[in-house]
């Protein structure tokens, strides 16, 4: 019953991609990213188009594995695409993105030197991608169901909380969080088997997995929940924009942080559109002001971190250099290794049911 | 079938070809080559769209046994579609029959307008709806304890009966409309006679009603049964931990992980098991019709 649908998908996208190849421009930069990440922003967008003349030219992928078919399938169409990191490697060995010439892009040098300087990111003296913002997969709680908020992750694993904690319906976030709650490396996880035993222990504690923000949101809202898995980004927005009770806690084991960078595809066709483009996306008048209208994750400028107030969330707690000592950032993982991963994860929701 | 059957007995087939040509075009188009690629996806090893290399392989279809996890989760979702079938029975078999021959004129409108009026929202809309019911301190929960003397609690969110509700909800209507076609069409008379010649109520449900309206039920049974099965909406989102089903793994593999062609030769070993299924009971229902 679903494969028409599926089949159908496929061909209108393949057919909608073909005809903006050909309706691309020299005055256009064409941006492939999340939806609702910041660069489709009406108000971004029309601040840019006015101070450059460059035409923003938008379109979304769902998983990081459907951006990298994008771009392999369309050289020449993109000139911006944001890419997280950990998979920055893949879109090198594939030639699928060029060198950035960051000379010309004046907000480089305030962004923070040990973003700029990832191995991830620079390859040979040469930079493939320009860090645009950080943040963090940690817990949230619901207010309402703590006196005093919890330090340690295995709160998760508290029977006071059977039946009211969540987590995100990701293998590979479930996984790297097994590794945290084991004190692994989530990188180089050595002792897969006491993450399943551990992952194991969790399952009966849980009550659904999330999949967006507004599921956190409406489960928190009708009071059903207690503690799960965050994005960091998305607790501020919860807190400040949408007045729930919640709040973000990073435990003393550590969190999994993640960072998204810029980059530009080889054969782009506006490569200085691009180049002001991410110019722009890491300037802070943009990001204060995402960050006030929106809600944003922590901006790899430190000059645009800075332009927060101090008391913002962004500032006070991302910033905390005891946040920093405990977090591990994502590196690049294997298609083996997520294909394990996603075997993993798939099993144990089988064994809980 | 039948019906294409006696067209072609009649040497018909010419004139009939301009009246089943859009119908078969259509089909063409929209089931067959789509149905087609993904039967090509699924022996590969890439997908030839993600530009890397690929090749000829069984292995997608390898993967369905070599783990036992696809297997258990067929077998839910088998069990599944069998519980919100015979949910749809019971529950749509009288509605039809007392659309088809209790009412009459305006308030048999009106209730058959009730009846499909669910088709006309969509999906989605049916199943958050159902979302905000079913929860602690949701609508039903808060209603209850409104009327009751004493304080239950009513938590049906995220659980295997909520997806059981969600999806008997959405199909129920085709129970009713197959079952209310076939009801209708059974002349009164046949019961009337039944009853004058001294049979029980339940023996004219039993020996006359039942029988004459089997391919009602047999139909409306298929169309819930097949759909249900592969089903991974409403799991996913009234069934919270216990939502995982052969459907939604299906779901993981074309957008979580990118996997098209595992996930068309789970889609089709799905189909292969449920073309079984009907195969093996139609002659059992042909017989019962």
């Amino acid at each position: 019953m679903r494969m028409p649908r599926l089949t159908a998908l496929l061909t209108a996208t393949a057919v909608f991609t073909t005809a903006l190849t050909l309706a691309a421009s020299a005055a256009e930069v064409h941006v492939l990213n999340w939806k609702g990440y910041g660069a489709d922003e009406p108000w971004a967008v029309e601040a840019f188009e006015k101070a450059t003349g460059n035409k923003v030219v938008n379109d979304f992928f769902n998983s990081e594995q459907e951006m990298l078919t994008k771009i392999r399938t369309n050289p020449g169409l993109y000139d911006v695409v944001m890419i997280n990191a950990a998979f920055n490697d893949q879109a090198i060995a594939e030639k699928l993105i060029q060198p950035i010439d960051t000379s010309k892009l004046p907000n480089y040098a305030d962004i923070s030197k040990d973003k700029a300087g990832s191995p991830m990111l620079d390859h040979d003296g040469k930079v493939y991608g320009v860090p645009w913002v950080w943040g963090l997969t940690a817990l949230a709680i619901n207010e309402k169901s703590f006196d005093k908020p919890p330090t340690s992750i295995a709160e998760m694993w508290d029977a006071a909380h059977k039946g009211r904690v969540v987590i995100r319906d990701d293998a590979v976030e479930a996984v790297q969080f097994g590794a945290i709650a084991t004190g692994q490396n989530i990188n180089d996880i050595k002792d897969m088997d006491s993450v399943k035993t551990k992952l194991t222990s969790l399952m009966p504690q849980i009550k659904t997995f999330w999949s967006s923000e507004n599921d956190w949101n409406q489960m928190v809202a009708s009071n059903q929940i207690d503690i799960g898995t965050y994005w960091s980004g998305s607790a501020d927005r919860a807190k400040t924009h949408f007045k729930l009770p919640v709040s973000l806690v990073i435990p003393r084991e550590g969190a999994v942080a993640w960072l998204d960078a810029f980059s530009i595809p080889a054969g782009s066709k506006n490569v200085e559109g691009a180049q002001a483009f991410i110019n722009y996306m890491i300037d802070p008048k943009f990001y204060v002001e995402w960050v006030t209208k929106v809600g944003a994750p922590v901006s790899a400028n430190t000059k645009a971190v800075e332009a927060l107030p101090e008391d913002s969330f962004n500032r006070k707690v991302m910033g905390d250099p005891e946040v920093a000592k405990r977090i591990q950032f994502q590196a690049p993982i294997t298609d083996a290794q997520r294909e394990a991963y996603l075997a993993l994860w798939q099993q144990l929701k089988v064994d809980v049911k | 079938m039948a019906v294409e059957g006696a067209v072609a007995s009649r040497s018909g087939l010419r004139s009939a070809l301009p009246l089943l040509a859009p119908a078969y075009l259509w089909l063409t188009v929209a089931i067959f080559l789509p149905l087609s690629a993904m039967v090509f996806f699924s022996f590969m090893t890439e997908l030839p769209l993600s530009g890397k290399p690929w090749a000829f392989t069984l292995g997608n279809y390898a993967a369905f046994f070599s783990q036992s996890l696809y297997l258990t989760l067929l077998l839910a979702s088998l069990r599944l579609g069998l519980e919100v079938t015979l949910w749809c029975v019971v529950i749509g078999y009288p509605a039809a029959y007392v659309l088809a021959k209790v009412l009459k004129g305006r308030s048999r409108e009106a209730i058959f307008l009730l009846v499909i009026l669910p088709f006309w929202s969509n999906g989605l809309v049916r199943i958050f709806s159902w979302a905000m019911v079913l929860r602690q301190g949701g609508i039903l929960d808060t209603a209850l304890n409104a009327v009751l003397p004493f304080k239950i609690n009513i938590d049906l969110m995220y659980s295997y009966p909520a997806v059981i509700i969600g999806l008997v909800h959405s199909y129920v209507p085709y129970m009713v409309l197959t079952c209310y076609l076939t009801l209708q069409a059974i002349d009164d008379s046949l019961i009337e006679a039944g009853r004058s010649l001294g049979a029980s109520r339940l023996q004219v449900l039993k020996r006359v009603i039942i029988p004459l309206s089997m391919p009602g039920l047999v139909a409306g049974a298929a169309l819930i049964f097949v759909p249900v099965v592969g089903s991974f909406m409403e799991p996913r989102i009234l069934g919270g931990r216990t939502g995982t089903f052969y459907g939604t793994v299906i779901e993981d593999q074309f957008v979580a992980v990118f996997n098209w062609p595992l996930g068309a030769a789970l889609s089709f070993i799905l189909l292969a098991v449920v073309l079984v299924i009907l195969a093996v009971a139609s002659p059992v229902l042909r017989r019962a019709a």
